[in-house]
């Protein structure tokens, strides 16, 4: 039996079973709205998950065979990232509960109508502040201090060839890797902090300004902001980095700080494509004639007027443009020219530590490192993704 | 004869708050075939929920909690999707408020009319089609072989109407359910379709709900009235009963907001100034020209009601005089001064002196500010009162609007209702302390009630403040109640002005006369009067277009 047999197999078992499902549903609840209506897609869904639902469980439960060298490390990866979203569950779950019982009334309430991702993004968010504020504090050890053993292994197992003194082990030359990782909330998430705000400061004001007065102010920088958005971004910001850095050694500035200019000016362009388009519906409101007619001066009309009304979509943006700030300055670093050792940063991390994920198969707590770095990339992304989404969601409720 | 349409103690429950909160307390109806029910009401009264429910159907996060609705023997509440599938456009048609947004503006009026018929297996395309363009005969619209064939946007609201009217009877339903469908056009173009409707309905014996707050057109079209209230029934009975006898307090109140009229000033003396004063104006949006010497005053204390159907340039005076469209010749005259044209060129006294009120309350409120804020700045702006003085005097704006200040100050527009948010839009015109306001349709997006309110008190602060009005409207109605001088406009001319009495006294001018002989009248056998005294091509649009 080949694999193409056993698909098709899978398959007409499913069909089969949506249908069984469907029938028996409509039998046993003699014909309820639910089952009656149910269209055949649905219940080839229903069935369909689950048929995964049992994989799923049946996959967790297989034996764990780490030490055999036998490649079927799935199995250990799959059961940290389910043991990882029951953790993060209850976790946000316990972070809603607490929401709703501590605070002002406004937060309660809040909370309240709050969806579990959402609390999940909230904590997720809190919890890398507070590492990043406090990292010198919290950190076992310095980003930059090379300890006695390299390449100890995660897990502090010594049997396994970890240290307890180094519970997420060490890098090649011998750096505590949870003392970088605390360090990295620091550098990376900070900088790209202030590179969004920036992005969004430029971008915001002059969107608006263009919104406001239109005629050839509009459209020259609109113009100027279709030239720049047409260069691959990516391209564009490394091939700047590569003049800046040749400007950093002239004038003695840090290469960072040309860094964060880089990103803010490609990153204000999507931010101005933005707040334009926002910025237009709003002008065409009769309370902005009004203010208008009444005499009121420019900076009023943007600061007062528009931006109160534009708060929500720019809210959302800036959780999802923080995201890609972020990627790319991971990106950057990962090629070598974005946050410079030894400063530690994540996508620095990643590109070093990379070599460790060909171990992955067969000793799943070595080929860990590049991946803490990685998950602590992906997991802030999708947790500022998560908020991002509920405050849009929230924002246009609001609207009807 | 049996009932095509049972309703039984329907209740109807929408879910906000994360409770479920009743709309439609337990309302009954009855409908047999080939008669046609108005339901009226005013918003939020649930007439539209009823003839959604009529078909089975709620929007979402709406639910029937209780009640029978019965078509021609089927439950349609507990209905499977399949039951309501073959019903819902084969026996039961709809029509929306707004053509315009309901047909999709991709593809062809009659690939849209045709679906119908197709899907449920009625007919062919090809016999679809021809039964098409004979429908479109049917209710009269030009060029009823080709314009099936052209896409929504290619075709005028009212044309758009009919053809919605047309789709709905592709099938020949038994029951079409009629959703306000003529509130969001001109009186002109109305009486067309109010007259199409009719007669198609008659011709194939259909029954019909029909739904609208305005009860000179569900005087027309009903055999029997429905009275809503919050989701109860006043009243029901047949038409002509309802609006000789009406029996409860609320249907009075309904019948007796059309006789607001203010008392008769006596004519302005010969000489005065005029506070503003519109000469010769000429204005264009780009190279086109939408105003053609347009003139005309507003005195003192006088309301100047500006008449015409949209297009006919009421607005777009408006802009000339607020100078947001300077005209390209002509001048704006206030207390015998010329203006200069651009509002950026005036100085901030010259801005003070004319304010605005807005058609739509919704959009003339910022909504991200209290009400204290909306009528605070022009309060801080013009009159530079802070703090205390500035709290003080917006209270003072509140009690005039008849608006209770220590509970309205911090609200958000989106805590109002509509007629409050227009009261709203009132104090901040009035914060300013002009001496002259332009009223742009104040009164269009509100129920009568409520409408009447707003008349009545800018009545009365005329009164007490000597304001000057210029009342931009398209409802005859509101003219007749507030206005002392009346400006006739059409393709952007002045055709006729003068005092009201004048005006409303023939003769008149050619579109004068008509404008005021399309204004539905309580009478049950107006349009049948109308249509047998000037024939069907006569009336409405077709009249206009002949002019």
């Amino acid at each position: 039996m080949n694999g193409f047999t056993v698909a098709a197999i899978i398959l007409v078992a499913l069909c089969v079973g949506a249908y069984i499902f469907r029938f028996v549903g409509q039998k046993v609840t003699n014909d309820a709205p639910k089952f009656r209506d149910m269209g055949y897609g649905e219940a080839f869904g229903f069935v369909l998950g689950a048929a995964l639902l049992i994989w799923a469980v049946w996959y967790y439960f297989q034996p764990k065979t780490l030490d055999t060298g036998v490649p079927n490390a799935g199995v250990v990866f799959f059961r940290w990232a389910v043991q990882g979203l029951i953790i993060a569950s209850i976790a946000a779950y316990l972070f809603r509960l607490l929401g709703r019982t501590v605070g002002t009334a406004g937060t309660r309430k809040l909370f309240r109508s709050m969806p579990l991702t959402a609390s999940f993004g909230i904590l997720v968010i809190i919890l890398y502040s507070f590492l990043a504020i406090f990292a010198g504090a919290i950190a076992p050890y310095g980003q930059a201090e090379i300890l006695g053993a390299a390449n100890v292994v995660a897990g502090g197992d010594p049997a396994l060839g970890g240290n307890p003194e180094y519970p997420l082990g060490t890098d090649q030359i011998g750096r505590d890797i949870l003392s970088r990782l605390i360090y990295g909330a620091q550098n990376t998430v900070g900088i790209a902090f202030i590179t969004t705000c920036l992005a969004f400061f430029i971008g915001g004001s002059l969107g608006f300004l263009a919104a406001t007065l239109q005629g050839w102010l509009d459209q020259l920088l609109s113009r100027g902001v279709d030239v720049l958005m047409a260069i691959p971004s990516l391209i564009f910001a490394l091939l700047l980095m590569t003049i800046a850095s040749v400007w950093a050694n002239e004038l003695g500035v840090p290469l960072t700080i040309f860094m964060i200019l880089i990103i803010a000016m490609i990153d204000s362009t999507r931010v101005y494509r933005l707040a334009r388009a926002v910025g237009l519906n709003i002008v065409v409101m009769d309370y902005i004639e009004a203010a208008k007619l009444r005499g009121e001066g420019l900076g009023y009309l943007v600061f007062k007027e528009i931006l109160p009304n534009a708060m929500a979509p720019l809210l959302a943006e800036f959780g999802l443009r923080f995201c890609f700030v972020f990627l790319t300055i991971a990106a950057l670093s990962f090629l070598g020219v974005g946050i410079q050792p030894p400063l530690a940063d994540w996508g620095t991390m990643v590109r070093d530590l990379a070599p460790f994920i060909n171990f992955a198969a067969f000793a799943p707590t070595a080929a860990v490192a590049p991946l803490l770095a990685a998950g602590a990339i992906a997991l802030l992304t999708v947790g500022v993704n998560f908020v991002v989404d509920w405050m849009l969601h929230k924002s246009s409720g609001l609207k009807e | 004869m049996t009932n095509l349409l049972t309703i039984k103690g329907l209740k109807i429950e929408g879910r906000s708050d994360e409770t479920w909160n009743p709309i439609i307390n337990g309302v009954d109806l009855e409908l047999k075939k080939g008669e046609v029910l108005g339901l009226i009401g005013e918003s939020g009264a649930g007439k539209s929920t009823i003839g959604l429910a009529a078909m089975g159907y709620t929007r979402d996060g709406v639910r029937i909690s209780d009640g029978s609705v019965d078509f021609d023997g089927v439950d349609l509440v507990n209905a499977s999707a399949a039951v309501k599938r073959s019903l819902l456009g084969k026996r039961i048609a709809y029509v929306a408020q707004s053509a315009a947004a309901s047909f999709n503006p991709a593809h062809k009026l009659i690939d849209q009319h045709t679906e119908g018929p197709v899907q449920h297996g009625v007919s062919n395309r090809g016999t679809s089609v021809e039964d098409g363009i004979e429908l479109y005969r049917k209710l009269r619209l030009p060029n009823p072989d080709e314009i099936g064939f052209r896409y929504p946007h290619q075709v005028s609201g009212g044309q758009l109407q009919r053809a919605m009217t047309a789709m709905a009877m592709s099938c020949r339903p038994d029951l079409i359910i009629f959703d306000e469908p003529t509130t969001a056009l001109d009186v002109t173009t109305q009486i067309e379709v109010l007259a199409s409707i009719r007669e198609i309905v008659e011709e194939f014996d259909t029954a019909a709900i029909y739904i609208t707050h305005d009860l000179a057109v569900v005087a027309q079209m009903a055999d029997k009235i429905k009275v809503l209230l919050r989701g109860d029934e006043v009243e029901e009975s047949d038409t002509r009963t309802m609006l000789s006898a009406p029996k409860e307090d609320y249907t009075k109140s309904l019948w007796a907001v059309r006789e607001f009229q203010r008392p008769e000033k006596p004519p302005v003396e010969k000489g005065a100034v005029p506070v503003v004063s519109v000469r010769g104006v000429t204005a264009a949006y780009g190279t086109t020209d939408v105003l053609h010497d347009v003139s005309f005053d507003i005195h003192a204390g006088r309301t100047v009601a500006v008449v015409g159907e949209s297009g006919s340039g009421k607005s777009t005076t408006a802009r000339c005089i607020t100078g947001l469209l300077p005209p390209r010749m002509g001048e704006i005259a206030f207390d015998g001064q010329p203006l200069p044209s651009d509002y950026r060129k005036r100085t901030k006294d010259q801005l003070r002196q004319a304010q605005m009120i807005y058609q739509m309350a919704d959009t003339a409120l910022n909504p991200r500010k209290t009400i204290g804020q909306i009528i605070g700045r022009p309060v801080e702006f013009y009159g530079g009162l802070k703090g205390a003085k500035r709290r003080e005097r917006v209270n003072e704006l509140l009690d005039q609007i008849e608006l209770e200040p220590s509970k309205y100050y911090n609200r958000l527009p989106s805590e109002l209702s509509g007629g409050q948010k227009q009261r709203i839009g009132i104090a901040r015109a009035l914060a300013a302390e002009p001496k002259f306001i332009i009223c742009d349709e104040v009164t269009s997006a509100l129920d009568q009630l409520v409408a009447e309110g707003i008349l009545r008190l800018l009545a009365d602060l005329q009164d007490k403040l000597g304001l000057s009005y210029m009342f931009i409207t398209h409802d005859l109605a509101t003219v007749k109640s507030i206005a002392d001088e009346v400006v006739v406009m059409k393709n952007g001319k002045v055709v006729e002005q003068g005092p009201k009495v004048e005006m409303f006294t023939p003769p008149h001018h050619a579109y004068t006369d008509l404008l005021l002989s399309s204004v539905p009248e309580m009478d049950p056998d107006w349009l049948n009067d109308l249509l047998k005294e000037r024939g069907v091509d006569n009336i409405g649009d077709a009249a206009v277009d002949k002019m």
